[in-house]
């Protein structure tokens, strides 16, 4: 019994805590190109203090944190109306939608990504339709753009906004509905005053969801994005890979990682409430 | 006695014409005609699947009539949709929103009519009052005992005023002693309101005791209307001689008998009325208040009931007798 409650931390001891000490140990150290690995370890802040005083990583932040927040709301607007749908699907046909919202799962997301860049490029697929159609004689490329990575964002995570939504708006009672259409509520206004506050659980734990993973995301932007969509988890595999700046790579992820500390303590309580509710 | 007929009520403010609703083949409700006068308190009575709930959500707009007309208050409700009728549901569920504590609950249907603040209060306020709740306006639903939740429910629609108030099954979901106070307390209100009720049931007693008309459904149909006085003591089928109440049905030449079984005398001597039987007591039930026995006689099983008496014995032989006027015939 003391061991299956112990193995969770083990885990978490091994797997999280010893490799986010060893990080942080790197960060403070400094960076020794000649030496291997390329880090001398040491107590300084001078990682850091390059992360708060170079405008390339603050702006780095705020372009994450802004694509991440703009495609996280473009996300629930789409999973929304997919979950909204597939709740009031017929009950025999939901199954088969909620296999059709999984489905993408079974390939990779690398060529997921990569088919994106088939579709998307000078002359990709899109661009051939719209020369075909002469809808546009000469399309501007998507690819390498922010609106690519947006694209990207929100096809690779509708599944995670969906699935909680759905949840929660499978489970909404239809006879509340009734009651609100009862007492005068027309149906946009049902919607905004029943449907919409009841499904708000879904709606927040969707949100985090998409956001968390978005703002750190690497594959999209560096493969639909173009050199001028700066995202932080770029700009770490950057400096880790193309500079050999271990403890600065370090000192990057140690501020993602603080800067999702809040939205993660929110959904983990959030999700703490919802569970509370239930019994 | 109540003489009433079922013919058409004058003023009626409901009116229900060749009403049909079929789900996928089954006919849930089936040509339906009926008129409600305003101020009473009539119940649709039946089993599960008979269709009175479908016959409410009609009314409510919630379904869709295959054929028929409903009019309430002169007005066709062809095509008007729910939140726009001039009724309000209490739900069996009570269907409150959890999400709103009870005034917000209350004042949900003022909001979306628009009426001021100030007389919203006021008005949640009154209904509060009326239906005792008034210390509890800040209370979530979850926070509420069942008897509560039923009293919001019925303060959320009766703040409307509707013109109807329809209740489904009102008194379901609560325990046995609480039920038969809360029957006075919808009766009292229903009066001092003076508003039309249509309540739908399951329980024969609750309708009996609540309701100034009632209609019995049998599979869709409506089998009888009237008084529960009348539909007690005249039914016109077998069918709702055996719902209401228990009845002794007895082929009689030319059709059946219904008997209550108050009307028929057990003794140990030879009665003299005008029906005589003889039998031997299978059971005895002593419910307190009275005595229910079965009888096993020539032709099939009796019920009789009496005032509590312990002097007969399972076994006995004894004799039954009846009046000429106590049963009632029944054409079908």
């Amino acid at each position: 019994m003391r061991f299956v409650i112990a193995l969770p931390f083990l885990w978490l001891g091994i797997f999280f805590l010893l490799p986010f000490a060893l990080v942080l140990a790197i960060a403070l150290g400094t960076n020794a190109p000649d030496s291997v690995p390329p880090v001398e370890l040491g107590i300084g802040l001078k990682s850091f203090t390059l992360l708060f005083t170079d405008d390339l990583y603050l702006a780095a932040w705020l372009t994450s944190l802004r694509i991440a927040a703009t495609s996280t709301l473009v996300t629930l607007l789409f999973g929304y109306l997919m979950a909204y749908a597939i709740a009031r699907a017929a009950p025999e046909r939901r199954p088969l939608l909620l296999m059709l919202v999984v489905l993408p799962f079974w390939t990779s997301f690398l060529i997921r990504v990569y088919a994106w860049m088939g579709l998307l490029d000078e002359n990709g697929l899109l661009n051939q339709f719209l020369r075909w159609s002469g809808i546009a004689t000469d399309p501007g490329t998507i690819l390498g753009t922010e609106w690519a990575v947006h694209l990207g964002i929100v096809y690779a995570y509708l599944p995670f906004m969906v699935l909680p939504l759905y949840a929660v708006l499978e489970k909404l009672d239809m006879s509340l509905l009734e009651a609100a259409a009862d007492l005068g509520a027309r149906p946009f206004a049902a919607f905004l005053t029943i449907t919409l506050p009841l499904s708000l659980p879904g709606i927040v734990a969707g949100c985090l969801l998409v956001f968390i993973p978005a703002v750190g995301e690497f594959v999209i932007p560096d493969l639909l994005g173009g050199t001028d969509t700066l995202m932080i988890g770029k700009v770490l595999w950057d400096e880790f890979f193309t500079n050999a700046d271990w403890p600065l790579a370090s000192a990057v992820a140690i501020c993602l990682l603080v800067l999702l500390a809040g939205p993660i303590a929110l959904f983990q309580h959030q999700q703490a409430r919802s569970l509370e509710r239930r019994t | 006695m109540d003489d009433r007929e079922d013919g058409p009520v004058s003023g009626a403010i409901v009116k229900i014409k060749g009403l049909t609703k079929r789900f996928g083949a089954v006919t849930a409700v089936d040509n339906v005609d009926l008129e409600v006068a305003p101020g009473e308190l009539f119940a649709l009575l039946g089993g599960s699947g008979c269709g009175k709930t479908t016959l409410l959500r009609l009314l409510a707009g919630f379904e869709t009539p295959d054929a028929g007309r409903i009019f309430i208050d002169g007005q066709d409700m062809t095509g008007v949709p729910p939140h726009l009728r001039p009724v309000n549901m209490m739900f069996q569920s009570y269907a409150l929103f959890p999400h709103m504590n009870v005034a917000e609950n209350v004042g949900y249907g003022l909001r979306r009519e628009g009426v001021a603040k100030a007389e919203t209060t006021t008005r949640v306020a009154d209904v509060l009052e009326q239906v005792r709740l008034a210390d509890y306006a800040q209370r979530r639903p979850a926070q509420l005992s069942g008897g509560q939740r039923q009293r919001v429910a019925l303060a959320r629609a009766l703040v409307k005023r509707p013109k109807i108030l329809l209740l489904d099954e009102p008194l379901a979901a609560l325990d046995r002693k609480l039920r038969e106070g809360t029957r006075f307390e919808l009766v009292r209100l229903q009066e001092q309101l003076g508003l039309t009720f249509v309540m739908v049931t399951h329980d024969q007693e609750e309708a009996m005791s609540m309701a100034t008309r009632l209609a019995v459904m049998n599979a869709g149909r409506i089998a009888q209307v009237g008084t529960p006085h009348e539909v007690y003591e005249r039914p016109t089928s077998r069918f709702v001689a055996d719902f209401i109440g228990v009845a002794n049905i007895l082929k009689i030449e030319g059709g059946w008998l219904a008997l209550r079984p108050e009307k028929i005398a057990l003794s140990a001597e030879r009665p003299g009325l005008a029906n005589v039987v003889a039998g031997k007591i299978v059971d005895i039930a002593y419910e307190g208040d009275r005595s229910l026995y079965r009888i096993a006689t020539d032709g099939a099983v009796m019920i009789v009931s009496t005032a509590p008496n312990l002097s007969h014995r399972r076994g006995d032989s004894v004799w039954l007798g009846w009046a000429a006027d106590a049963g009632h015939p029944l054409d079908a």
